[in-house]
Formats: structure tokens, C-alpha cells, sequence
């Protein structure tokens, strides 16, 4: 249960985080399709970050007699987010100036950085690394970064469910996006800032008739969008690809895009859609160890090689199940769904 | 005078804009390789200069001398590459086309790819060429990936008509069951290539004797490239997708719809099934890209693509586009972005760079011409061209043309 509960976070965290990254540029107005485009980029700027760190040496300081000073790790993990996410702003300001300053169409905008990303991505990778993908240098994240509960001072098989599943083979990263998510959230909803930031996505012209500069809003809307996209793209890598960028997010940014719509554009319903579909997508990759009610058998994957059984729910099933799955709720849902009203509208002060 | 009205033209400029965009892109991709070649000591000015060289013109590359130097010539089995190339992504193209222009945004053309290539596949390998007369198997095989393509892409229009889903989440999700279900069909098919030591390979479809008529190019551009009679078919279908959109009733209900649904709806179109029906015809030209391609019987298929889908779908997004999404703009702009392919796999031949470049190009330029109204503007103001009229208004890109909204008051 415990690793079902884990992993479920795993997937979920990239999409929470990134499918309110595309609030706040829906909110403001602007139709953030990039953000596929945003996640490749932040993943590998984000592991490019942690691999030069290893290149010249910096991490060997941290160790200390042989063993890793783990606390510092976490400074470093929290490092990369951090640079990830400001060249992820820096990668959705194209997004911004072109849809805000030449209020260009914005679909096509997004979709012409979805194919930048990875092409910049694969053009330097091959580059730096002389093949599709750019690892660490040296190890891998688990060995790095992951924070276990020995770790914290647990013993090795005490601490009870509670410190197994949310204290034990961790990475930082998952508690900082909670966190990150509830704060934005805030933001967004109980602050003057966060008012007048969706009063742009709503009715621009009604915004700027109360004195409020529609473009900067826009602009702070697109920039905290590729901030929180770059870096869900690195927490991405970091927590399931094993920190690792080859210019392919697996479709991520765009299931955060579907998250958010079927979130209805609101913080609460986006935190329960991704973990409804962080719950299917972990189905897929783990259906062969999960143990769902403690008896010891892997239920799933007795049925998978079962022969009547196996035709159905076999891998490439549980591979589908999320898309599905979201495509049925979104059938249920969509009726009430309620976009921001002036989204993908280009703001212009003289048309009133 | 003739000059000055022959500028005045709005396909002039938009054409205009387009070449502009197309120049900032490799001006984009000429400067990206030279700061690499300056900051990255192992690969120099020289390296860059053989970059950039064949940027502008990999089309004409024929190889290098000894001393290393890049040689240019006219190239017959370059030519055929690039219209070999230029097949898929013209169809996908196509497909995204006929979409934008019934107010549908197809972002699902590479599962519809998918689709047509499974379906096609599967049939071309499956049925005996013993028994039945191999153009008779290419038929069936083209028919099916084309059906394939249609019912794909009609799932997204289903949605999208009765259940209000937007048609590009719809089509997202339908991309990635398309991409699992074809490594579910192909897992347990005994079609896999046991070939060498290739794993999850299909087999060509050569090896059962089917293989796209050559219609005499082969002939006409010899060379051991892999060009095959899918460019013309794929222009005929340019052309009548062309004919559909402009002459034909179903067509003017089709972007009537898209233009505005409930006018559509009040001058007695059936809207939802005009919805159904483009994206379908949509899916079904993109399922004819895939078809082309891995029917010319010299094409690997790799099957296991659960965790990527076929970037002809994109590509074929940037085709549309750039082309202003005309049919027929679209086998132009389609050869114009498979020459910058070929550019690209000559870049990573012939130079320390690869061919990932080429795609950036491909990105600048898709990414410039989303504000070509802008840059319109801008030669308008610097040729000093009389403004017509509403130019700058940003519903310009997706309305159709006026004439049709005339038409509909008759209807």
C-alpha cells in the first residue's frame, strides 16, 4: 500500500504542479500550450545543472569520509529547481511576447516552442553528451538525492506506515511542490494580486478600465506559468526518469494540460485529478509489484498471465488505462466546464 | 504601377511574410551553429562554415572530398529523398489543413498516423501474396490505413460533437491510445522482422512483395534513394482535399460550421455530423500518410512507441502552417521542410553537428509565421503600401475567405 501511495505521488507531483502552471497563464488570458515545450526545457537545464555540478567537482566536496552529506544534497536539489525554473520563465517569455506584444495566435505560438523544446534539447544534448540523452555524471538520483528514513533517525524497520510511506525513499523535491502548489494556490485565490490577475483572464478591458495594466499582468501570468512548468519538468526527471534528459517528457506537459481542463481551472479539482491520474499512470509501471490488500499476491499481474484474463488486462491495458480513464471522467465533466473567459484573446486597450 | 498593385495583393504579402519567416528561421539555425562552433573548441570556425553551408544548401551536398571539404552538385538521389520524405508530411499536413480550416485544431495527426500505419501495414504483411495478386493486397492495405486514419480521427470529432470535449485534449488522449495499441497489435502478431539482430522491427513490407507503384520516378531520378509514386499521391489528394474546401458544397458546410456552429446550425447545416465528418476526412489524410510511407515496402516500422509518437504528426502541424494552411501551399511548403530534412541528415553526416538543428529551423519558423500578421504589417509600412482594409485585425488568420459568408444568407 505503502509504495502504491508513493508512487501515485511520484506521477501526480509533475502534473499538479505543472497543470497550475497552465492556470496561471489560462487565468491571466494567455492559452499556455507550451507546456510540454516548458517541461523539456526546465528537465534539461535542470539536469544539466546537477551534471556540471558533478563535472567540476563540486559534489565531491560535499563528501565527507566516505559518505554523502545528505542534508547538503537537498540544498543542491532544491538548487536545480530553482535554476530550472527561472530559465523555464525565461523559455515562456517567448510564449509571452509574442502572444502579449504581437498578439500572435497563441495555439500556434505554443505549439511552435512544443517543437523547439526538444529540438534545442537534442541539439545540445548530442552535443554535450554524443548521444540522445544526457545523464549525471556520475551515479544516479536515487543514490544522490533520495532522503531515506534511516536517514531522519528511524530505525531501519520501525517508524510504522505513516513514516514508510511519506518518510522513507523520498525525494524533497514532492514536499516543496506540495508546499509550492498550496502557496500559489493562495495566491491566485485570496490575494489582491491573484484578483486582479484573473479579472485580466476574465475581462481584460474591464481590468484596464480600473486602472490595471492588463500587459504586465499577462506577462507576470506567462512568466510564473514557465517558472512552475521548468520546474515540474525537472522534478519530472529527477523523481521517475532518473534524472535524465533526452528532449521527451512522455507527454506530460499535455496530460497537465488535460488535468487542468478537467480540474475546471480551479487549485482543489486539479490536486484530485492528478492524483486520480497519477493513481493509473502508477498502475501502468508498477500493476507488477503492487500489493493491493497486504496478502502477499500481486494481484494484477496474476491476472495479467492469466490466459482468459491476460487478453485483456495485460500491460499494454494498464499503459491506456489513464488516457481512458481520463477521457470517460471528461465525458462526464466537460458539460460543466468553464474556461476563463477571455482566454486566447489578444488584450488590445482600444477595443472596448 | 503593376508592381506596386501586384504588392497590394494580400497573397503577395502573406507570401512575403512567409519567405521572411522562412529566411529569420535559417539565419536563426546558421547563428546557433556558429556560436557553438565558436564556444565548443573541438569543433572551430571551419566546422562551422561546413555547417552553415549546408543549412542553405544540403539539398545539392554530394559528399566530400578527401581533404574533407564539402562538395556540391546536383544530386538525383538527394531529390528523391527529399520527395520520399516529403510524402508523409505533406499528407499529415493536409490533414492538419482541413482541420484548421473547419475551426478544428488536429493535434491528434500523429495517432491518426499511427493508426493508417498499423491498419496497413497489418493488412500488406497478413494477407498471402500466394493467394491474392500483390496490387490487389497494396489496394486493400491503402483502403485500410485509410479507414483506420478516418475512424481514429472520427473519435475526437464524436467527442467533440456530442460531448462538448475540446477536439485537442480529445485528440492528445486518443494519440496515446493509438501509440499503446499499436504495440499491442504488434506485440503478439508474429510480424516482428527476424532479420539480423533487430528487435521490434516490423518486417517491410517488401518481404511480402507489396510496394507503392513508382509511376517511372525511379527512373526519372536515378539513385539509391527510396523515392516511390506516394508524392504523386499524395499531390492528387492535395488537389482534390483543394477541391473539396472551395467547389464543393460539402465543403463550404464543412468550414461554415467551423467559421460559426450555431449560425451553421440556423441556416440548416447539421453541425454536429460536419464536425464528425472533418475530423474524420482530417484522420483519414493523415492515416494516408503513414500508409505511403511504410507501404513503399523500404521502410522499417519500429512498434514499440508507447512512450513517443512519430514526430510526422508535428511536422505535419509546422506544414500546414507555414503553408497558411492551403492545400496546395502545402506540397510546397511539405517538400520545403523535408529539403531542411535532408539538410539535416547531410549536417550530421558530414559534420560534427546532427540533424536536431534542422528542427529548431523548423520550430523559428512556425514560431514567426504564428504573428505573420505582424510581419505584414511591417512590410506594408516599409514598402509604404495603402492599407486595404481591417488588416491587423487578429481574426483575419482563422476566418475563411469572405465570399463564403455572402453565400450563406442564399443557402
Amino acid at each position: 500500500m505503502s509504495f502504491l501511495i508513493q508512487q501515485t505521488l511520484i506521477y501526480a507531483i509533475p502534473l499538479m504542479i505543472v497543470a497550475l502552471a497552465g492556470v496561471f497563464a489560462e487565468r491571466s488570458g494567455i492559452i499556455n500550450l507550451a507546456l510540454e515545450g516548458i517541461m523539456i526545457f526546465g528537465a534539461f537545464i535542470g539536469v544539466l545543472f546537477v551534471h556540471l555540478c558533478q563535472k567540476y567537482g563540486v559534489f565531491t566536496l560535499i563528501i565527507q569520509n566516505g559518505t554523502t552529506n545528505w542534508g547538503t544534497m537537498q540544498v543542491f536539489e532544491i538548487l536545480g529547481m530553482l535554476v530550472s525554473a527561472i530559465l523555464g520563465a525565461v523559455f515562456a517569455l517567448l510564449l509571452g511576447f509574442a502572444s502579449i506584444h504581437l498578439r500572435a495566435d497563441q495555439t500556434i505560438t505554443g505549439t511552435s516552442l512544443n517543437m523547439l523544446a526538444p529540438a534545442l534539447v537534442l541539439f545540445f544534448v548530442r552535443l554535450i553528451a554524443n548521444q540522445e540523452e544526457l545523464r549525471l555524471y556520475t551515479g544516479d538520483a536515487a543514490e544522490w538525492f533520495m532522503i531515506k528514513k534511516t536517514m531522519l533517525g528511524f530505525a531501519k524497520d520501525g517508524g510504522g506506515f505513516f513514516v514508510d510511506t511519506f518518510l522513507n525513499r523520498f525525494f524533497i523535491a514532492t514536499y516543496v511542490c506540495i508546499l509550492l502548489f498550496i502557496v500559489c494556490s493562495i495566491i491566485l485565490y485570496k490575494t489582491k494580486f491573484g484578483l486582479r490577475l484573473r479579472s485580466c483572464g476574465e475581462n481584460p478591458q474591464a481590468a484596464g478600465s480600473l486602472g490595471i495594466n492588463v500587459y504586465k499582468m499577462r506577462y507576470l501570468g506567462v512568466l510564473i506559468s514557465g517558472a512552475l512548468a521548468g520546474m515540474g519538468g525537472f522534478v519530472y526527471a529527477l523523481t521517475t526518469s532518473n534524472c535524465m534528459a533526452n528532449g521527451d517528457v512522455a507527454g506530460f506537459g499535455f496530460l497537465a494540460l488535460a488535468v487542468m481542463i478537467f480540474g475546471n481551472w480551479k487549485p482543489l479539482n486539479i490536486a484530485g485529478a492528478a492524483l486520480l491520474f497519477g493513481l493509473f499512470k502508477c498502475l501502468a509501471a508498477g500493476y507488477a509489484s503492487i500489493d493491493l490488500n497486504g496478502d502477499g499476491v500481486k494481484l494484477l499481474e496474476v491476472l495479467s498471465k492469466d490466459p482468459s484474463w491476460g487478453k485483456v488486462l495485460n500491460p499494454n491495458f494498464y499503459r491506456m488505462l489513464p488516457y481512458l480513464i481520463s477521457l470517460i471522467v471528461l465525458a462526464f465533466t466537460s458539460r460543466k466546464s468553464r474556461a476563463p473567459k477571455a482566454e486566447g484573446q489578444p488584450y488590445d486597450k482600444g477595443m472596448r | 504601377m503593376k508592381f506596386r498593385k501586384f504588392l497590394n495583393k494580400n497573397g503577395t504579402r502573406s507570401l512575403l511574410a512567409t519567405l521572411i519567416s522562412i529566411l529569420i528561421g535559417l539565419i536563426a539555425g546558421a547563428i546557433t551553429i556558429l556560436l557553438v562552433g565558436i564556444f565548443d573548441q573541438k569543433l572551430g570556425l571551419r566546422e562551422a562554415w561546413k555547417g552553415i553551408r549546408l543549412i542553405f544548401f544540403g539539398l545539392f551536398s554530394d559528399g566530400v572530398d578527401k581533404a574533407g571539404n564539402l562538395l556540391f552538385g546536383f544530386n538525383t538521389t538527394n531529390i528523391g529523398d527529399m520527395l520520399f520524405r516529403a510524402t508523409p508530411i505533406i499528407m499529415t499536413g493536409l490533414s492538419v489543413s482541413l482541420a484548421y480550416k473547419t475551426g478544428l485544431f488536429n493535434i491528434g495527426a500523429s495517432g491518426q498516423f499511427l493508426a493508417g500505419t498499423t491498419a496497413a501495414l497489418f493488412l500488406a504483411l497478413k494477407i498471402p501474396t500466394t493467394v491474392v495478386p500483390a496490387w490487389i493486397v497494396w489496394i486493400i492495405a491503402f483502403l485500410g490505413g485509410m479507414l483506420a486514419g478516418a475512424l481514429w480521427g472520427a473519435l475526437p470529432g464524436l467527442m467533440k460533437a456530442f460531448l462538448n470535449i475540446n477536439e485537442v485534449l480529445a485528440c492528445i488522449m486518443t494519440n496515446w491510445l493509438a501509440a499503446n495499441i499499436v504495440t499491442w497489435v504488434f506485440e503478439g502478431s508474429g510480424l516482428q522482422c527476424t532479420e539480423g539482430t533487430k528487435t521490434q522491427v516490423i518486417w517491410k513490407t517488401a518481404h511480402n512483395g507489396v510496394s507503392n507503384p513508382k509511376f517511372g520516378l525511379d527512373k526519372l531520378l536515378p539513385g539509391s534513394s527510396q523515392v516511390d509514386g506516394g508524392i504523386i499521391i499524395a499531390i492528387i489528394f492535395a488537389v482534390l482535399v483543394y477541391i473539396l474546401l472551395t467547389k464543393t458544397t460539402l465543403g463550404y458546410e464543412l468550414k461554415a460550421c467551423g467559421s460559426n456552429r450555431h449560425a451553421a446550425r440556423y441556416a440548416g447545416i447539421r453541425d454536429k455530423r460536419s464536425i464528425v465528418l472533418s475530423m474524420a476526412i482530417a484522420g483519414a489524410l493523415a492515416g494516408l500518410g503513414g500508409t505511403l510511407y511504410y507501404l513503399s515496402g523500404t521502410t522499417e516500422f519500429h512498434w514499440q512507441t508507447y512512450m513517443a509518437l512519430p514526430g510526422e504528426g508535428f511536422t505535419g502541424i509546422a506544414v500546414a502552417l507555414l503553408g497558411a494552411c492551403n492545400p496546395i501551399a502545402n506540397i510546397f511548403t511539405g517538400m520545403f521542410l523535408s529539403t531542411l530534412d535532408v539538410a539535416g541528415s547531410k549536417l550530421s553526416f558530414f559534420t560534427e553537428y546532427n540533424e536536431y538543428i534542422t528542427d529548431v529551423i523548423i520550430a523559428v519558423i512556425v514560431y514567426l509565421s504564428a504573428f505573420s500578421l505582424f510581419i505584414k504589417l511591417k512590410i506594408t509600412k516599409w514598402l509604404k503600401i495603402k492599407e486595404p482594409s481591417k488588416l491587423g485585425k487578429p481574426e483575419e488568420i482563422k476566418a475563411p475567405p469572405a465570399e463564403n459568408t455572402r453565400k450563406e444568407g442564399e443557402a
